[in-house]
This record gives C-alpha cells, structure tokens and sequence, in this order.
C-alpha cells in the first residue's frame, strides 16, 4: 500500500463485487436496439428451434404458456458499461425448450423478428443458464424491451438476449451474428470484459 | 470512469507486467496483420484495467483485468510482438 | 526497466490556468528524463483506496526537481486534488519516468537531430511539448521548431509567459484561441481548421518530426487532417488525454 495522500479520500464508492470489470450499477433499463421495435401480436407468435437434420420444433404463445415457467432472478450487464443487479424475469428455461431436441451441433444462431441476429453457443443456453424470457419485474415484457419474448442469457452481455426472438437455428461452428460482425466479442463474457471482437 | 486514450498512458501499468517498454513494441494485429508501436494502439482505461484495440481494424489486441483473485492478462489478439534487440 | 513507486515533496505549486497548476517535486535520485516522458501519480486515501493518473513531465534532464502540470477535470478523481488541495511540503507518489516512444532527443546516440518538428498541442497537452521545447533551447540544438497552441482563451494558456519569451526564428508559435481572443487579436476565437493548421505547420516536403497532444477528439482530428496534407502517418506521432 502506498503513502497516505494529505487530505484525499477518493470519490465515495461502494466495491460492488457483483459488478464485473468496467461496468457501472444504474437504476434504470436503458434502451438500446440495432433497430425499429417490431410489432408482434401474440396470436402470430412462433418460436422455433432448427436443427442440423432440417428438423424444426416450434412453439405458438399458448404452447409457450403451457409449458413450465420459472422465476428468474438475475444480474444483467451491458457491453455499454451499464449493469442492472437483482433483475426479476419470468420464462421458459432452454432446457425445457430444447429436452426433446435431437441434435450434435454446439452452437447456435439466434434470430429475431426485424432480423437481428446473435450467436451463443448451445452449452452456453443450457443447465439452468438461458431463457425464453416473457415478464419482467413482474409485467409483460415490453416491446421496447425486447416483448412479447426475448431470450434471456444473463450470464454473458446483454446484447446476446436476443430481443423479439423468433427461433434458434443450429450451427456446427460459431458463426457471428449481427453485432459480432460489427465489433463485438464472439461469445462475450462480462467477467473478462470480453466487450470487442 | 472510463478514460479513452492510447497506448502511450499505459507505459506503467504495462511495466508492471513486461519488463521492457512496451508502448515503443511493436505489435502484430491476429485479425488484420498491421503491425504497429502500441504507443498507437486505441485504449480504454479504467480503474481495473484496460483494453488495446488495433488503429486499423479495432479488434482487441490484449485486456488486462485487475481482480482481487488474479490479473488476467488475454493476448489473443496479438499475433505477436517486436521488442528492440536484448544486449548481451 | 522496473519503474517502483518513488516518493517526491512538493516543493512549490504555480497557477498557470484557471483550472490547471504546475507543481514542482523534488525527488532525491530522480533518474532523469527525456522530453516527452510522463508519469503515473498514485493517491492513497486512508481507507486503502487508490487512485492513479498519468501525467506529462514539463520539465526535462537530471535534475532532482520534477515538474508537471496538471488541468482540473470537472468529474476528475485526480486532477482536483492536485490542483485545489496539493500544498507544498506534501507527499506524492509516482512512477517514471514512463514511455519512450512520444519522445523528443536532441541526439541520438551521437547523431544531433537537424529535422524540422512540428508541435500541435491542445489545453494542456502542451505540457510534454514544453518540455521538448525546453529540451531544444537548453541543448542549443539547430532544428527549427514550430508550436500549434490551441487554447480556449488567453488565460488557459499553460506557460504562456515562457512560451511567448522563446518564441523566435526557432522556434515559430501560431496561437490558436477558440473561445476568447486577446485584445486586438487579427482573427475572432475559432477553432482549429485543416487549412490554418496547414498553413501554420511545416510543409511535407520538409519532412518534419510531428508530435500532437491534448484531448483525445482533438488529437484524432488533428491527426487525421495531417495525414489528408500528405505527412507520412509513421511521421506522426501522438499522445491522448481522454476527454472529450
């Protein structure tokens, strides 16, 4: 430890162990997208997955609501710095999703209604660690927050929940998806502030 | 607090990891293969490390991360660096 | 080079800007430095906590007596510290000197350096200029030099009065005030143009040393015009502050 400095005590801080490299707490949700918010009825919703064979599972609103929802509580982090800690989300976790899936690729390409895309390995969605998220805080999920459904993979930065999703295609290698081919990390891990590609 | 700035305002943090001065090596971006002083390279510094992006193409060319557990140290971008001759 | 922590006394503190102040240190054994050098300020607070900038030297050579100077950042940790509480006779604790590359000699290794060099600084970047112009006067060295200042106003201006001292056939200075002009100024506040900073700086054709320094948006500018007027990027050397 160095020399007491006269008369300097820092700015007031709270060491946040939660809070990866880089990043700042925020109060609120901020807003970002690549694009215009898509307007997606409930009743035209589908999500499917795609596997190697051709094979697609898919899924409307109500077989999504038939299914085992859980009470996720969570910490997101953006690539912009900002990370939100406690947030509270209801969905679908990707096991369930994917239990009766048949497939031996590793990786997947997740679209979105209006065409995003972004990639995430299949182990990185699976064992407790994704969702396909429909509430937040305990209202439905906004559309500017990705509504009626976003994937929910808080464990890397955010811009891998994909908003508006609409299915998962699976890829045998790690193939970027849309901010991955403008600058951001391939997979994305905030705790080594894997930020750019 | 993030401070953006280049590779020269590294020079000591970077000493506590290389012993020669880094910011006169040259180093050679895995992705695009420009090869430059890191004195010139794109960096965001904060209080628990930095990150060096290359001028030419901005992929990262190292992170060095400060934890209470370790300093991680990822050189995945660098394809590899020029340090003037060692004497002998 | 294993640069530890060393421990200077601040000897005397000068208001140079209304925001930005220099500080001289004397550090017993200080290795000496060359014009361009900075380096890391450490601040401890009583809980542990600890704060480190970098900083430009402004002064050059191996005198014990170190000087810097140092610009109040309005969300600065740092700066407002050095600036509004450091008193003489306190502690500092640094590690330098730092950086070898944004760096000016008047030799090297025995050839005398004759190149013209061309200095555009921005606030307080002049700080690592001053000193190469410091360098340059004190070794009597032949390359002619020219200086680009550009400053907000007259009064945040560092080392306004030495500069103005120096200036000469060696040493050309185009001051460029972006916000407030000097009395009877020939041209209203403005800010930096590609066309005056071609017009005020050594032609390629001269092959000049370039060194920028300030603000990272000003230096990135700059830098870019010069590369436009034809200035070999290699040729080109520069230093960001951050900032804006």
């Amino acid at each position: 430890m160095g020399i007491i400095s006269r008369g300097f005590t820092g700015r007031s801080r709270e060491v946040n162990p939660a809070l990866p490299p880089g990043q700042f707490l925020t109060e609120d949700f901020p807003v970002l997208s690549a694009g215009p918010t898509p307007d997606i009825d409930t009743a035209d919703w589908e999500f499917s997955i795609r596997t190697e064979s051709g094979e697609a599972h898919r899924w409307t609103w109500d077989d999504l609501m038939a299914l085992p929802i859980e009470d996720i509580a969570t910490d997101i982090h953006c690539v912009t710095r900002w990370s939100k800690l406690g947030t509270s989300w209801r969905g679908v976790s990707l096991d369930t999703l994917f239990a009766d899936v048949d497939t031996s690729s590793g990786y997947t390409m997740a679209h979105s209604y209006g065409g995003y895309t972004t990639n995430v390995p299949l182990e990185d969605l699976l064992d407790g660690k994704a969702w396909i998220a429909f509430e937040f805080d305990g209202e439905p999920l906004a559309p500017e927050h990705g509504g009626p459904a976003r994937l929910l993979v808080p464990h890397l930065y955010f811009w891998k929940s994909a908003k508006w999703i609409r299915g998962l295609v699976m890829h045998d290698s790690d193939d970027p998806g849309f901010w991955e081919q403008n600058g951001y990390h391939l997979y994305g891990d905030p705790w080594r502030e894997q930020r750019y590609w | 607090m993030v401070m953006h700035v280049d590779g020269n305002a590294v020079a000591g943090p970077l000493s506590e990891i290389f012993r020669a001065d880094m910011t006169q090596a040259s180093g050679e971006c895995r992705h695009c293969h420009e090869t430059t002083e890191l004195a010139r390279a794109d960096v965001e510094l904060d209080d628990v490390g930095f990150t060096l992006r290359c001028r030419s193409c901005t992929h990262v060319l190292f992170t060095v991360i400060h934890t209470n557990e370790r300093t991680w140290v990822d050189l995945q971008g660098i394809a590899g660096l020029g340090l003037p001759p060692f004497e002998r | 080079m294993t640069s530890g922590w060393k421990v200077g006394t601040v000897s005397a503190t000068r208001t140079e800007t209304p925001t930005g102040r220099s500080i001289t240190i004397d550090v017993p054994g200080w290795p000496g430095n060359i014009a361009g050098q900075h380096v890391d300020v450490r601040l401890t607070a009583p809980d542990g906590y600890q704060a480190v900038r970098s900083y430009s030297i402004a002064s050059v050579g191996d005198d014990e007596r170190v000087q810097l100077a140092v610009d109040r950042l309005p969300d600065g940790e740092v700066s407002p510290y050095l600036v509004d509480d450091l008193l003489p006779g306190d502690q500092l604790e640094f590690r330098g000197p730092l950086g070898g590359w944004f760096v000016w000699r008047p030799e090297v290794g025995d050839v005398v350096q004759t190149e013209p060099v061309q200095l555009i600084g921005g606030g307080s970047g002049i700080v690592p200029l001053i000193a190469m112009i410091r360098s340059h006067a004190a070794s009597a060295n032949p390359a002619k030099f020219r200086l680009l200042y550009s400053v907000r106003s007259p009064e945040d201006a560092f080392f306004a009065d030495e500069l103005a001292s120096l200036a000469g056939d060696d040493l050309e200075i185009t001051w460029v005030y972006t916000r407030k002009a000097p009395e009877g100024w020939p041209m209203p506040a403005h800010r930096l143009t590609k066309d005056q900073l071609a017009s005020a700086s050594f032609d390629v054709t001269q092959n000049p040393s370039v060194f920028v320094c300030g603000p990272t948006g000003f230096v990135e500018s700059v830098a870019s015009w010069l590369v436009d007027l034809g200035h070999d990027p290699a040729r080109v050397k520069t230093e960001r502050f951050g900032g804006a």
